[in-house]
């Protein structure tokens, strides 16, 4: 039996149509999930299942049935009754989303006082359950503790729990667990799969197929409003009827790149690097060696040291001992080493056109005045970007241009080595594979070595030759990739690769 | 924005640019001579002939407050500018200087903020002698305090921004990093806040006037006018009035404006 009904779900902002006739149906016990890049109108789904949608937009729907409710016309008192109590959500970022100023108790308690009438007592018992029951570890200590205190699975169980509070029929999931590492990643969706089988209707909002296909029992997949495809997830695996579906299952999956043979001479050779900030070690002890046209990759989990590793590599901060040594090109100068940020919008004033930024960088790379124009053009070019975006500020452009504008500045500078940081983790799937064959191709082109450092396994996998496993700041298990994913010898490798497939 | 909101920005927009037009062409808006004495239609009501009446010397008060917008606004206008210029230069090296440079700096910074604005200026004036310069320099001097620490703040955010630190890979020296996408970005912060502040830097240049450390009669000036009719206030209001609301509503638009762009500003950055 469906516990959730919605019939033709269409909402328009401004007069823009950007959910467009949506309909599905979920049952309790079971799992849905909703796949679509940014803009497809998942989440403004999400929030009409909830009466969130922004002021001003217009909703129309033929039937919206939560728990056996007609929602379509409730007042905003009425959706008070049922949000938090008859359906729940869980945001993608629990920090934003759990009162930094309030203990995770009564943070959790708080549907409890709204649609509950329990006594103090009871309430915290509740609270102890519902804390167990997400397998918080020591929930006693841990009701006390702000959110601040929280490692980010920890706040994001917390988070689940208190939108389990009120024990509601339906859980509204929106991109849980996009902001988790990846081992963590894999626990939180473990825990939304039991939650799932014991009773609950999921609603599972993602634009990663890779975690979608570990919790689903059906798929919706949603582009431009519409949804384009549904079915279970093994029709939807097995069968991908539209390219779109099957591009964005193949960017969840990679396979890792073949060994290439007969490649260069050392670049760089790491002896016993360490660094720490403020007594805390953050890289400890790295040795390793970059080979010419070779890809390096940096895989490591949020606090692993991959970041300040890349930054010592590039020169912005200094290793406090060890010795990285560069060796000469051919041709007897020194390398010449770029980075790519992560996050392209801060990478860029934001007061100055693409165009003036890819202008400084080629004056500071010596490149005479008169042919900076010139020059800019065959920037944008070489990353595929057609050259009148130049003269568009940072903001205005797509978070795919954004990157590939901040992959021609580096290349402004004519450089040997190319450090890129997490260089595709705040793309779209569809966007992310062209932006890692783009650097392919830049590789093969210029003959580049690139240091590829990601917290993705998959796409690390996939772009590099060697790769160096990090955790605590310790390369835990180094050597050429393949052989690496076939026959990881690390326990925590070994765990990255379970939790990433 | 809401409606009333954009309406209020519009009003408030409507009452700068009459004050700009005032202050920049007066006699075009104005043609009565505002130093002219006419002793026997001294004290006359608003009429036809003298839109805001006379005062006790039979001078035009529409034409003084006309003629009196370009220096009680100029003055303020400027000392904010000054006080931008100042706490920009001071605030952005603090942010790079070493730490005693800075602590030191900053600490000098905190006693002038520890006073009232107007206060400082008082003193700054008693100690410079009263006139329309000296004024100027006072409330510059009382402004300043708050441009160094925004400045000095924002120095030391934007110093340590990615696009900052991607230049300084690039190969772009240190010094041009600094000036090129460093003091922009403060700069569009101070101006902000000078939006805001230039409304009370007019009302403490009225203050001082009013107090009589400004520009001396004849020459029209709001706080002086003020002070002028100040005597026969039951019998000739107009003649502190109509300055006074001068003063009101030039203060009130400048803040709606500021606080609109700041808010703007804010919802930009976000």
């Amino acid at each position: 039996m469906s516990v959730l009904t919605v019939q033709d779900l269409s909402i328009s902002i401004d007069g823009r149509l950007l959910v467009d006739g949506v309909s599905f149906e979920v049952a309790l016990g079971e799992c849905v999930a909703i796949v679509g890049e940014s803009g497809a109108g998942k989440s403004l789904t999400a929030a009409a299942m909830l009466g969130l949608t922004p002021a001003g937009a217009r909703v129309s729907s033929s039937a919206l049935i939560i728990d056996g409710v007609e929602a379509r016309r409730f007042s905003q008192s009425q959706w008070r009754r049922v949000r938090g109590n008859r359906i729940g959500l869980v945001a993608q970022d629990a920090l934003v989303s759990l009162d930094p100023l309030r203990r995770i108790g009564a943070e959790i308690a708080e549907p409890l006082v709204i649609h509950r009438d329990l006594s103090r007592a009871e309430r915290r018992e509740r609270t102890l359950e519902l804390l167990e029951s997400v397998a918080m570890p020591g929930p006693s200590t841990r009701m006390t503790q702000y959110p601040h205190e929280l490692s980010g699975g920890l706040r994001q169980r917390a988070l689940i729990a208190s939108a389990l509070a009120g024990e509601p029929s339906v859980l509204i999931a929106d991109e849980p667990t996009t902001a988790l590492d990846t081992t963590v990643q894999a626990h939180v969706l473990a825990l939304l799969r039991e939650i799932a089988d014991a009773g609950t209707a999921v609603v599972f909002i993602s634009h990663d197929f890779a975690a979608v296909r570990r919790v689903a029992d059906r798929v919706l997949v949603m582009r431009a409003g519409r949804v384009i495809e549904h079915g279970t997830m093994a029709e939807i695996l097995d069968a991908p009827n539209e390219t779109y579906t099957r591009e964005l299952i193949a960017a969840s999956t990679h396979a890792p790149r073949e060994d290439r043979f007969g490649l260069g001479d050392a670049v760089l050779t790491g002896i016993g690097v360490s660094k720490a900030f403020a007594g805390v070690p953050a890289v400890t002890d790295a040795s390793f060696t970059l080979v010419s046209g070779q890809t390096l990759g940096i895989v490591g989990e949020s606090g692993s040291g991959k970041t300040t590793l890349a930054r010592m590599i590039v020169g912005v901060e200094k290793p406090d001992a060890g010795d990285l040594r560069w060796h000469a090109t051919d041709h007897g100068r020194q390398h010449r080493v770029q980075l790519v940020h992560q996050n392209p919008l801060g990478a860029f004033d934001p007061r100055w056109t693409i165009a003036r930024s890819l202008r400084e960088a080629l004056a500071a790379g010596g490149v005479p005045r008169a042919h900076r124009a010139a020059r800019v053009a065959a920037l944008m070019k070489e990353v595929e970007l057609t050259p009148e975006l130049a003269r568009r500020r940072p903001a205005q452009l797509s978070g795919g241009q954004r990157q590939r504008a901040a992959i021609a500045r580096a290349l402004a500078a004519d450089p040997d080595v190319l450090v890129l940081d997490e260089p595709v983790s705040a793309l779209d799937p569809s966007v992310r594979e062209k932006v890692l064959r783009l650097l392919g191709r830049l590789q093969r082109g210029r003959g580049l070595t690139m240091i590829f450092v990601s917290h993705d396994l998959g796409v690390v996998a996939a772009v590099s030759d060697d790769v160096l496993v990090m955790k605590d700041g310790v390369i835990v298990e180094q050597g050429p990739v393949a052989s690496v994913f076939a026959a990881p010898q690390h326990p925590f490798t070994q765990e990255l690769l379970a939790a990433g497939h | 924005m809401s409606a009333s909101r954009r309406m209020l920005m519009a009003a408030a927009l409507l009452v700068l640019a009459v004050i700009a037009a005032m202050a920049l062409f007066p006699q075009l808006i104005a043609t009565a001579d505002p130093l002219r004495t006419d002793v026997r239609s001294a004290l006359e009501a608003p009429s036809a002939a003298h839109l805001f009446g006379t005062d006790q010397s039979g001078r035009d008060v529409f034409s003084r407050v006309v003629h009196g917008a370009g220096r009680s606004v100029g003055i303020g206008v400027l000392a904010t500018a000054l006080a931008v210029v100042v706490g920009l230069i001071v605030g952005a090296l603090a942010g790079v200087a070493p730490r005693p440079i800075d602590g030191a700096t900053m600490r000098i910074n905190d006693v002038l903020m520890a006073f009232p604005e107007f206060l400082v200026a008082l003193v700054v004036v008693a100690i410079l002698g009263p006139g329309a310069i000296n004024v100027a320099i006072a409330v510059t001097i009382a402004a300043i305090p708050v441009y160094v620490r925004l400045a000095r703040v924002q120095t030391r955010t934007l110093v340590l921004t990615e696009h900052v630190e991607a230049a300084r890979i690039l190969g772009v020296p240190r010094v041009q990093a600094f000036t090129r996408h460093v003091v922009p970005g403060v700069l569009g912060s101070l101006s902000v806040l000078a939006t805001i502040g230039i409304g009370s830097s007019i009302l403490a240049v009225a203050g001082l006037s009013f107090l009589g450390l400004g520009p001396v009669e004849p020459v029209p000036e709001w706080g002086l006018m003020l002070s002028g009719g100040r005597n026969v206030l039951g019998t000739a209001w107009w003649i502190s009035v109509f300055p006074g609301i001068a003063i009101t509503l030039t203060v009130i638009s400048a803040t709606i404006v500021g606080r609109n762009l700041r808010a703007q500003a804010e919802g930009h950055l976000s």
